[in-house]
């Protein structure tokens, strides 16, 4: 069965909430109105207003709420409108929920979805890629699919991980990527990376709508013998190193790639274990391609100059492959 | 003085006032906690502080017993809790032993935490106690959705939420109170209100005159308590309670106190106005109480100085306990971030 992004993530939450009665969704207009973007539409006539609860304009609140029903046996599933508006919720995410586990062995078993991303021209607040606020904080774990296969097994994991899960949903891929999905159930592993496609000279790291222009790119470079070998992280916290140190040290050229700005983004972070744990492997520098250190701007052409592409991913690998 | 809602008197008053030999076992309750927590505070601060076996800050409820252990009287042993710092009674009722909570103090194995937080950062799901957020208010929310969750189990159980002042001043407990009032959510909220927040008094924290008037706002029901009484804040606890349990959602005590200390053990607290502990002294919920018993024929001199010998007994031997109470070995630092390691 075909089926968009947006549509996995939904049939994700819904064969959840079928499988577990203590699964709850909580959020703004998330019930009679099915979400800003509709990815919960349905689920208020499915399941009722008991189960599927609107909120006022709270996010810390709403996660607030989300932590003390967990508590109590719920797996709630939180909805933040846009991931721009998480910084409200942001004391009761990092300091809350990221730490209960280890200060008083309270486990906080709930999700808490965040579409992010930009190219949607939503400007400097429907835009934001703010997953390293979250990859920086120990107890949390932080997800963003790329595919629609990915997005529906990894919410389900995610709703039955007993940990704080913040699960990023590009806006961009909502329905525009489709994927093949099994009829049968199944869900995807956290902290698993993937090769979403083998190639033999540099590894591109990367995650969520970068694994498309990636694609793109390397689609394009084959044709002039370079070959990109594309690894698509899934998980960002717990990262998974193994599959980027094996990539690396068989192509031994590197390029992290994110759409998140560049000064304390992940990049840095994954970069600096591919130096620490295979530089004896390495050929080139590894190289950063990000957004930026800009918020996100409105104008169409100062997006698409924002935004890293094809062509910029492009003009980087020609320069590492000959390095 | 705030809205009080219209049908909790009616609820209340089926069990109030507590009257009879129920009354007599009910202040004996008072004394004991209430002592037991002033006597583990005072070796907390006066002592094991001084003598630096205290590892970081101490933050404790002087003067303020009578509410924690007033309150925490009437919760059942399967309603949520979620004490502030100067609510040790709390603990004392739900069964955390003294021994554990010296331990916890020093940042060892036996304490609450076993060495993961200090001083009243602790709590037990199985015991239903959630512990404390640092960031003051970011309880509320936490609490409603504990509370959102018992109501969707169609549980009868509630959730108590302890606060102080200073707390009421910021978002999260504007956020929280909203969606719980909205949800109709069992929720006790019970504000300490002992003036000051840190070194700041409450003119200078609202606007309004009493914590209470901020509920009005929300639809909350509320009163306000003399909190230096505990028979006082039990009953009205018991309003509340009965409130909550049918289904009507929040309701708030205020409970007008005095913190008879520093905002902690480093405070000489200098900017409190001399006049206002004296004042305050007169007041202590535990002198009362004694009085009472003593004036009502309910307890002599001699059996009150029992108690207090007893339980001088049991902080003694406590100490001791967690004194012997081992570190936590460092080679655990990387355990329980989460569920499995990873």
């Amino acid at each position: 069965m075909q089926v968009t992004y947006l549509e996995a993530i939904r049939q994700g939450i819904r064969e959840e909430m079928e499988r577990d009665p203590n699964v709850f969704l909580i959020g703004e207009d998330i019930g009679v109105y099915g979400g800003a973007f509709k990815v919960t539409a349905g689920m208020l006539d499915q399941f009722g207003g008991r189960r599927v609860v609107d909120t006022p304009i709270s996010e810390s609140a709403i996660v607030g709420a989300a932590i003390g029903a967990g508590f109590m046996g719920l797996r709630p599933v939180a909805e933040m409108q846009f991931a721009d508006f998480i910084s409200c919720g942001f004391d009761q995410i990092v300091n809350f929920a990221a730490k209960c586990r280890y200060r008083w062995n309270a486990p906080v078993p709930i999700v808490i979805r965040a579409p992010s991303g930009g190219g949607i021209h939503g400007g400097p607040f429907h835009s934001q890629n703010p997953e390293a606020w979250f990859v920086h904080t120990p107890g949390l774990k932080v997800i963003e699919p790329a595919t629609a296969y990915d997005a529906k097994g990894l919410i389900k994991s995610a709703i039955r991980d007993n940990d704080p899960v913040i699960f990023f949903e590009h806006k961009a891929l909502y329905r525009r990527i489709k994927d093949e999905i099994p009829d049968d159930e199944y869900t995807v592993p956290i902290g698993k990376a993937r090769v979403f496609r083998e190639g033999r000279n540099i590894s591109v790291i990367t995650y969520g709508a970068m694994v498309h222009v990636a694609g793109e790119a390397a689609a394009t470079l084959d044709k002039e013998g370079i070959s990109l070998e594309i690894i698509d992280l899934r998980t960002l916290l717990p990262i998974d190193e193994q599959t980027i140190l094996e990539s690396v040290k068989k192509t031994s050229k590197a390029i992290v790639l994110h759409e998140a700005t560049l000064t304390g983004g992940i990049g840095g972070e994954i970069s600096a274990r591919i130096t620490e744990k295979a530089f004896e492997y390495l050929d080139g520098p590894v190289i950063r391609l990000t957004a930026p250190d800009t918020p996100v701007p409105y104008s169409a052409p100062l997006e698409e100059a924002f935004l890293p592409n094809a062509g910029k991913l492009m003009e980087k690998a020609r320069w590492l492959a000959r390095y | 003085m705030a809205a009080i809602d219209p049908a909790a008197p009616a609820l209340g008053q089926a069990r109030l006032p507590v009257r009879g030999e129920e009354e007599v076992e009910l202040y004996r309750k008072f004394h004991y906690y209430m002592t037991l927590m002033r006597e583990v505070e005072d070796r907390i601060e006066r002592k094991l502080y001084r003598q630096g076996k205290i590892l970081g800050g101490v933050y404790v409820g002087r003067g303020q017993e009578a509410i924690c252990v007033g309150a925490g009287l009437v919760a059942e042993p399967e309603d949520v809790l979620f004490p502030c710092h100067r609510d040790l009674g709390l603990y004392l009722i739900r069964g955390f032993e003294p021994r554990e909570i010296f331990a916890q103090y020093m940042g060892r194995t036996g304490g609450v935490t076993k060495g993961r937080d200090g001083n009243m950062h602790m709590g037990d799901l199985k015991r239903k106690v959630v512990a404390i957020i640092s960031a003051m208010a970011a309880s509320v929310p936490v609490a409603a959705g504990a509370a959102m969750a018992l109501k969707y189990q169609g549980s009868r159980q509630v959730v108590f939420v302890f606060f102080g002042d200073g707390a009421t001043s910021r978002g999260d407990w504007h956020e929280g109170i909203n969606l719980a009032t909205v949800q109709k959510a069992p929720l006790v909220l019970i504000c300490n209100n002992n003036q000051y927040a840190y070194s700041t008094p409450l003119d200078k924290q609202m606007a309004c005159e009493h914590v209470s008037d901020r509920a009005s706002g929300y639809n909350l029901p509320a009163e306000i308590v003399d909190g230096n009484d505990p028979y006082a804040v039990h009953q009205a606890t018991v309003r509340a309670v009965e409130h909550a349990r049918a289904g009507l959602g929040p309701y708030m005590l205020e409970c007008k106190t005095f913190r008879m200390t520093g905002h902690s053990a480093h405070d000489a607290a200098d900017y409190v106005p001399k006049h206002l502990w004296e004042e305050w002294t007169e007041r202590d919920p535990i002198t009362r109480v004694e009085r009472r018993m003593m004036d009502r024929g309910w307890a002599t001199a001699r059996e009150l100085e029992e108690t207090q010998s007893r339980i001088q007994r049991l902080v003694d031997e406590s100490v001791e306990w967690a004194e012997a109470s081992p570190h936590p070995d460092p080679a655990t630092l990387l355990d329980n971030v989460y569920d499995e390691q990873i």
